[in-house]
C-alpha cells in the first residue's frame, strides 16, 4: 500500500493492541473451569497467529517504536485497570504483583544475557539473597523497609562480586557453568545455615512505610475491603517502571552500544577501546541489582523465604522468561513473564509438568522464532526520533 | 639526533618478532611509515602481513622488538591504549555487528571521543541527546562522502547491505575516531574489480580530506597498491624481502621468486 513517506506513525494499533492484551488478561484472570482456560489460550495462540498472518504485527510494532512513552504510560493505565477490577481477590492481585516483580528480575537479567552477552544461571539465587537479606534485617532491625529494598539489590550486586572474577576471566560455556556452580553452593549454603533457618527457612516481616503496614487490608467504609496485596501492588508497579526507564535508557546509549559490541566481537570490541572487563561487570552487578530489589520485595510480600524456593530450576524458569520473551528485549520480558507466571497458575491440570510446558515452549521458540515472541529492535536512542535529513 | 629523526615517524617497529608454536610468524620486522604516507604491504598467503597488524594493535604481544608510535613506545600496551593514542584498523573478513545499524557501528569506532559514564548515560538524557545528535551527524557526514545514498539510512542493521557497502562501514569506523595511522587489511576482499576501484577512489578522497592520515594497507590485488601506494614493503615467511616504489619492487627477483616459487 501506498504511504505518504511523512506521515507520522499512529498511536492506535499500538494502543489497540494493548486494549486487546488488557482485556484478554482479565478474562484469563477471570475464568475458573478448565475447559474455559484452554479455550481461551487456544484463542491467544490463533490470535497470534492471524494477526501474524493479516500482517497486523508490524503496525504495532511501528506504533511501539515512534510513541513508546505514551504506549508505556498507557501500559501502566491497563495493569491498574486489571487490578481495579479484582481489587477485592488475593489471588489475581497476588499474580498481577508476582509478574511485575519477576519482571522487574528479568530486565535485570536481560541486562546480563540480553546485552553483555554475560550467563547468569544463578538468577534465581540473587533473587533470593535478595529476600533472604530482607528477612534478616527486617527481623532483626528497624531500618526503614524502602532501604531493605536497596540493601537486598546491593547484597544480591556484593556477592555477585565473587562470581565476578571466574566469570570475567572464562567464556562462554565455562561462564555458565561457574554460576550454575554458585546456584548449587548457595542452596547448600542456605540448608545448612541454622542462623538463616536451615531448610526451613525463616518468616520476613513484611512492608512497612512510616507505620503504614502493607500487610494490613485496606478498609474503605464498613462493606468494602481491598486485598492487602494492593498496597504491594502500588510498590511493585513503581518498581516496574523505575526499572523499565533505567534499562531502557541503558539501552539506548552509549553503554548499550559498548555492551553490544563486546557481545557480538569482543575482539573488535577491544580494538576500539572497550573495556571489556569494566562494561561486562557493569551489566553483572547492575543486573544482580535489580534482581536482588525484586527479591527483597517479593520476600516480604510472601512473608516467607526457603532455599527450596531459590534453585537451580527456578534460575531456568527466569531464563526461560527471557528466552521467550527475546533476548535484549524490554517488552519481550513482560510477554515472558506473563507467559511463564500466569499460564500454569491458570491452568491446575498441568501443575505436576510445568517444566514439561516451560521446556516445550522454550523449545519451540528456538526452533521456529530463535529471536523470542518480541524481537529486540534495531536501537533508537530516543523514541520517534528522525534524523534532519 | 635519531630521536628527532624517529619522532617524524608514524609508526616505526624494530626487530618485531612473533612466533606461534614452532612457525616463525614476523622474524625481526624493521617497518617505518611516514605522516601522509600510503604503504603498501604484500606478500604470499601466510608472509606475516595480518599477524604484524594483530601485533601492532595488540591483540597479541610481540616475542621480541619494539614499536614506537609518534615516538611513544606501545610494544606492551593494550588493544584499548593503542587505539586511544591513535591507531585504527579495518579487519580481513570484515567484523562489523551485522544486527547493529549503520550509525551504531560506526559510533563503536568513536568510542574514545564518547561519554562513557555511566550517570550521563543514564540520567543526563538532555546533555546525552545533544552528544547524540552531534555525533549523528559527524557519522552521516563521513558516510556521505563514501556514498551518498548510504547516508540517508544510518538506522538501518548493516546485515541487509551488500559487501561494498560493508566496507565502506568498516572503514568509516575506523576514521571516525580521526586516527593518525589507519591500518587496513585487504579492503577488496569479497568484491568485484569495479567495486575494488570505487572503494579506492574512497579511500584516496577521504585520505585527501583528512591531514596527516598515514595507511599501511594489505592487498593482494597489484592493480590497487599500484595505484593508491607511495611505497612498499614486501614480505616474505615473516621477513623483509624488498621495499621501495611499486614499479621497483615489481621488478625485484626475489619478489618474483617468492610470488612464482621460481627457482
Amino acid at each position: 500500500m501506498w504511504r505518504k513517506p511523512d506521515t507520522p506513525t499512529s498511536l492506535l494499533p499500538g494502543l489497540a493492541a494493548l486494549v486487546l492484551l488488557t482485556g484478554y488478561l482479565i478474562a484469563l484472570l477471570w475464568v475458573e473451569e478448565q475447559t474455559t482456560v484452554i479455550a481461551l489460550l487456544a484463542l491467544a495462540i490463533a490470535a497470534a497467529v492471524a494477526a501474524k498472518f493479516l500482517r497486523l504485527t508490524a503496525p504495532v510494532a511501528r506504533s511501539f517504536a515512534a510513541h513508546e512513552d505514551a504506549l508505556a504510560g498507557f501500559a501502566v493505565a491497563g495493569v491498574i485497570v486489571i487490578v481495579a477490577v479484582f481489587h477485592d481477590d488475593h489471588f489475581a492481585v497476588l499474580l498481577v504483583d508476582t509478574v511485575l516483580l519477576y519482571a522487574v528480575a528479568t530486565l535485570g537479567l536481560n541486562i546480563q544475557f540480553g546485552y553483555a552477552g554475560v550467563l547468569n544461571f544463578a538468577g534465581a539465587s540473587f533473587f533470593g539473597i535478595g529476600a533472604y537479606t530482607a528477612a534478616v534485617i527486617n527481623g532483626n532491625t528497624g531500618i526503614p523497609s524502602l532501604v531493605v529494598l536497596l540493601i537486598g539489590g546491593g547484597m544480591a550486586a556484593v556477592i555477585g562480586l565473587a562470581l565476578l572474577l571466574p566469570v570475567l576471566r572464562t567464556r562462554g560455556h565455562y561462564a555458565a557453568l561457574v554460576t550454575i556452580a554458585f546456584a548449587i553452593l548457595l542452596k547448600t549454603f542456605l540448608e545448612v545455615n541454622n542462623a538463616l533457618g536451615g531448610p526451613q527457612g525463616l518468616q520476613v516481616k513484611g512492608m512497612r512505610i512510616f507505620g503504614w503496614s502493607f500487610n494490613d487490608s485496606i478498609e474503605l467504609g464498613k462493606n468494602f475491603e481491598l486485598s492487602f496485596y494492593l498496597n504491594y501492588f502500588v510498590l511493585s508497579l513503581l518498581l516496574v517502571v523505575a526499572a523499565f526507564v533505567i534499562v531502557r535508557r541503558l539501552e539506548r546509549s552509549w553503554v548499550g552500544l559498548n555492551l553490544d559490541a563486546l557481545r557480538l566481537d569482543e575482539t573488535a570490541a577491544a580494538c576500539f577501546g572497550i573495556d571489556i572487563v569494566r562494561w561486562k561487570a557493569v551489566a553483572f552487578l547492575l543486573g544482580n541489582f535489580l534482581i536482588g530489589v525484586a527479591g527483597a520485595l517479593y520476600g516480604m510480600m510472601g512473608s516467607f523465604v526457603a532455599p527450596n524456593n531459590y534453585t537451580f530450576a527456578d534460575s531456568l524458569i527466569l531464563v526461560s522468561m527471557v528466552l521467550l520473551g527475546g533476548m535484549g528485549s524490554t517488552w519481550g520480558m513482560f510477554l515472558g513473564v506473563i507467559i511463564v507466571i500466569v499460564v500454569p497458575e491458570k491452568l491446575q491440570a498441568i501443575e505436576e509438568y510445568r517444566f514439561l510446558l516451560y521446556a516445550g515452549m522454550v523449545i519451540l521458540v528456538l526452533l521456529f522464532r530463535p529471536e523470542g515472541l518480541l524481537p529486540r529492535p534495531v536501537r533508537s536512542y530516543f523514541s520517534g526520533w528522525k534524523p534532519q535529513r | 639526533m635519531s630521536g628527532v629523526a624517529a619522532s617524524k615517524r608514524v609508526l616505526e617497529t624494530r626487530g618485531l618478532t612473533k612466533s606461534f608454536g614452532g612457525v616463525l610468524a614476523l622474524g625481526g620486522l624493521d617497518i617505518a611509515i611516514e605522516p601522509n604516507e600510503i604503504l603498501g604491504l604484500i606478500g604470499p598467503n601466510g608472509s606475516g602481513k595480518t599477524t604484524f597488524f594483530n601485533v601492532v594493535t595488540g591483540i597479541y604481544g610481540a616475542d621480541e622488538g619494539t614499536i614506537a608510535f609518534n615516538g611513544a613506545d606501545i610494544t606492551r600496551a593494550s588493544p584499548q591504549a593503542i587505539y586511544r593514542a591513535g591507531i585504527a584498523r579495518t579487519f580481513q573478513r570484515s567484523r562489523l555487528s551485522l544486527s547493529l545499524s549503520i550509525f551504531d557501528n560506526i559510533m563503536i569506532g568513536n568510542h574514545k571521543r564518547l561519554t562513557q559514564g555511566l550517570w550521563f548515560n543514564l540520567m543526563r538524557r538532555g546533555a546525552f541527546r545533544r552528544e547524540f545528535e552531534e555525533n549523528y551527524e559527524t557519522a552521516r557526514a563521513l558516510v556521505e562522502i563514501f556514498d551518498p545514498p548510504l547516508a540517508k539510512r544510518m538506522l538501518e542493521p548493516v546485515a541487509g547491505l551488500p559487501m561494498i557497502d560493508r566496507r565502506r562501514i568498516e572503514i568509516c569506523r575506523a576514521l571516525i575516531s580521526a586516527p593518525l595511522l589507519l591500518l587496513l587489511d585487504e579492503p577488496s576482499a569479497g568484491m568485484t574489480h569495479d567495486e575494488t576501484n570505487q572503494l579506492m577512489g574512497d579511500i584516496l578522497e577521504v585520505r585527501n580530506r583528512i591531514e596527516n592520515l598515514a595507511i599501511i594497507i594489505v592487498e593482494h590485488e597489484m592493480g590497487v597498491i599500484e595505484r593508491i601506494t607511495n611505497r612498499c614493503v614486501v614480505l616474505n615467511f615473516g621477513r623483509k624481502i624488498a621495499g621501495g616504489s611499486f614499479r621497483e619492487i615489481a621488478t625485484d627477483p626475489q619478489v618474483q621468486e617468492a610470488y612464482l616459487g621460481m627457482q
